[in-house]
């Protein structure tokens, strides 16, 4: 129970300290850094569903963010339709279009699946690049606005914009951890540790695959609408193959499978990148091996690697505990017989 | 008619290219069932030392090519030491995503001593000649014997010598040639020597005709995917065969498609394959 409302009031803290932070500095580049990386952590959510729990590794990642955010570009640039009805179309173009490529994709397995999904976020890439009269192509799309009044809010400021990713990113932890802890959830990770199995005992493994994918593709298309948004223009190079390992470098060092992965890699990496700036493109000189090593020694990330940490702690001593019991129990008889004796 | 053929002729020099890189990316994943997402970063290391070769320390261009061989073969064994032979018994998508960061760590490390420029490399053979009515360059030429070469001393190598038969029976059977006695740590570095040797060879041959720069395996690894998913993963004239293919069909869509979209005609090729043979074409039954 104590462990139960210590990680309550961690989560508590967390959310406190996410909401206050505006508050705690008056450097809006600090804000418009923090912004950016709640963005890509709900793009990492989403893939962490697909590759940590349910064990499929999709490479087209940053072609359904880049679907998201030309979507919803277009639709508010192009067809000046209102911007949360663009919004909420853009989610729906990019999980129609998630159904589709899963439909397909996920008749094929394992590395089939990563170099299928490989060539589909090629092949995204490829076509807003090179169509021009729709996409702009190299020169991208400019003057996306930013998210419409609700009522008395506008998100004019940035200060505004940080509390409205915050929100969907907490929508998005929120659905995770529901679905991650319902009976869906549990089928996800049956499928993720044996899917011939799973599929002994009666689970529908293309119905549930589907479903993990689509859930995947829809929190990637909503990471893009949010950064189109946000950041106002857009390129084709937000969908190019770079931006999923990306993606999947954050997830990595957080922690593939875990809820909380997510958030820490992403915070992590976002900031020691800031702090080497003057790396730039470099910084996956650093990034790189560090993906391999933590693969290698702690595949299931920081958070993993703290989680079995801690559990390897407990578990010694519970051991120790039992440890001192037998001791005191066999000091007690050796009492006894000795008396008898 | 003249057009057709010299589109034909072009489609000959890529399959050959591809033809070469897909081999390697077979030969590994015949051996460790891996697809070695870090190949293409392989093909790219090899091509700019070649060209540093020939440019910095004024080699000539044969001799080049064979530091390259060494030097990425070498990089290769490397990486089968360090990072895929721990991983052997992990989940698979484990091998993917390694392989994934020795490809960001190789591209950034050669951004960082190269720069991140666009960069010819001139070869001897550039002069023009003339064959039967269609003009080309020696080099284009030059690529097509010498991958028939290539293929033809792994072809020898492979079926009629001793160690070239134990990577053939590792790839039919691990458990099997290690019960035979057959070294198989060794055979799994010798591999991978073999492998990035020819990703220098495709990519020294190509560079001349091509650019050198930093993005430049992307492509080639996946068009490299598409073959020996194409030719059946782990097949060896299956890499060949598809790798013409993919070559005939890529030049001959640029002409009389579209010139835009010819990278494209690749992948759709291998999302069509997929869809309608999940396990590839020419899949073992079974597994």
């Amino acid at each position: 129970m104590a462990t139960i409302f210590k990680q309550r009031n961690m989560i508590a803290f967390f959310i406190l300290i996410a909401l206050v932070f505006p508050f705690l500095t008056n450097n809006n580049y600090l804000i418009h850094v923090m912004t950016l990386a709640f963005i890509w952590m709900i793009a990492v959510y989403g893939l962490n569903l697909l590759a940590g729990y349910t064990g499929y590794l999709s490479l087209a990642h940053a072609g359904f963010f880049a679907i998201g955010a030309y979507s919803l570009s277009l639709l508010t640039t192009k067809a000046e339709m209102n911007y949360w009805l663009a919004f909420v179309l853009a989610l729906i173009i990019t999980s129609v279009l998630g159904l589709l490529v899963g439909l397909i994709s996920l008749r094929t397995k394992e590395h089939f699946f990563a170099i299928y999904t490989l060539c589909v976020g090629y092949i995204i890439y490829l076509v807003i690049d090179k169509w021009d009269s729709l996409t702009g192509g190299i020169r991208g799309l400019i003057g996306i606005p930013s998210p419409a009044n609700i009522g008395p809010l506008t998100f004019n400021t940035p200060v505004a914009n940080y509390y409205l990713v915050l929100f969907f990113l907490l929508l998005t932890i929120l659905i995770m951890y529901r679905i991650v802890h319902s009976l869906t959830g549990r089928t996800f990770i049956a499928i993720r540790n044996s899917e011939d199995l799973a599929q002994t005992i009666g689970i529908s493994t293309m119905t549930n695959k589907l479903l993990v994918f689509v859930i995947s593709t829809f929190f990637a298309g909503l990471a893009g609408a949010l950064y189109a948004s946000f950041i106002r223009f857009i390129g084709p190079d937000i969908g190019y193959i770079n931006v999923t390992f990306d993606i999947l470098t954050y997830l990595i060092v957080g922690g593939i499978g875990t809820l909380s992965g997510p958030i820490v890699g992403t915070i992590i990496i976002v900031w020691v990148s800031q702090q080497l700036q003057f790396l730039q493109d470099y910084r996956m000189m650093i990034f790189g091996p560090i993906l391999t090593l933590l693969v290698i020694f702690y595949p299931r990330g920081i958070s993993g690697g703290i989680y079995d940490w801690t559990m390897k702690r407990k578990e010694k001593k519970r051991q120790n505990i039992d440890k001192n019991q037998q001791m005191i129990s066999a000091q007690e008889t050796s009492a006894a017989s000795n008396k008898n004796g | 008619m003249d057009i057709l053929i010299q589109q034909l002729f072009n489609g000959l020099t890529l399959g050959s290219v591809y033809s070469l890189v897909a081999l390697g990316l077979t030969l590994v994943y015949g051996i460790l069932h891996i697809p070695n997402f870090a190949h293409g970063a392989l093909y790219m290391v090899g091509g700019y030392i070649t060209l540093t070769m020939m440019t910095q320390a004024g080699l000539n261009y044969w001799l080049a090519i064979v530091v390259s061989c060494v030097v990425v073969g070498g990089l290769a064994v490397l990486m089968e030491r360090l990072v895929f032979h721990p991983l052997r018994h992990a989940p698979a998508i484990h091998d993917k995503i390694a392989a994934i960061g020795i490809m960001l760590f190789l591209e950034a490390l050669v951004q960082f001593i190269w720069g991140a420029d666009y960069q010819t490399m001139t070869s001897p053979y550039g002069a023009v000649v003339n064959v039967a009515g269609v003009t080309l360059t020696m080099q284009r030429l030059l690529i097509i014997i010498a991958t028939v070469l290539v293929m033809a001393i792994l072809y020898f190598f492979l079926k009629k010598t001793f160690t070239g038969a134990t990577i053939i029976a590792m790839s039919q059977n691990r458990e099997g040639a290690n019960l035979v006695g057959i070294n198989t740590n060794r055979v799994a570095m010798l591999t991978f020597l073999i492998s990035g040797a020819l990703a220098a060879i495709a990519v020294s041959l190509a560079a001349p005709i091509n650019l050198v720069f930093p993005g430049m395996g992307h492509l080639v690894l996946t068009k490299a995917f598409v073959i020996i998913i194409l030719g059946g993963m782990g097949s060896i004239p299956g890499a060949i065969a598809g790798g013409y293919i993919l070559g005939f069909t890529e030049s001959l869509g640029a002409t009389y498609i579209s010139n835009d979209y010819k990278d494209l005609i690749a992948f759709v090729l291998l999302v069509l394959i997929l869809t309608i043979k999940p396990n590839g074409l020419f899949a073992k039954g079974g597994h």
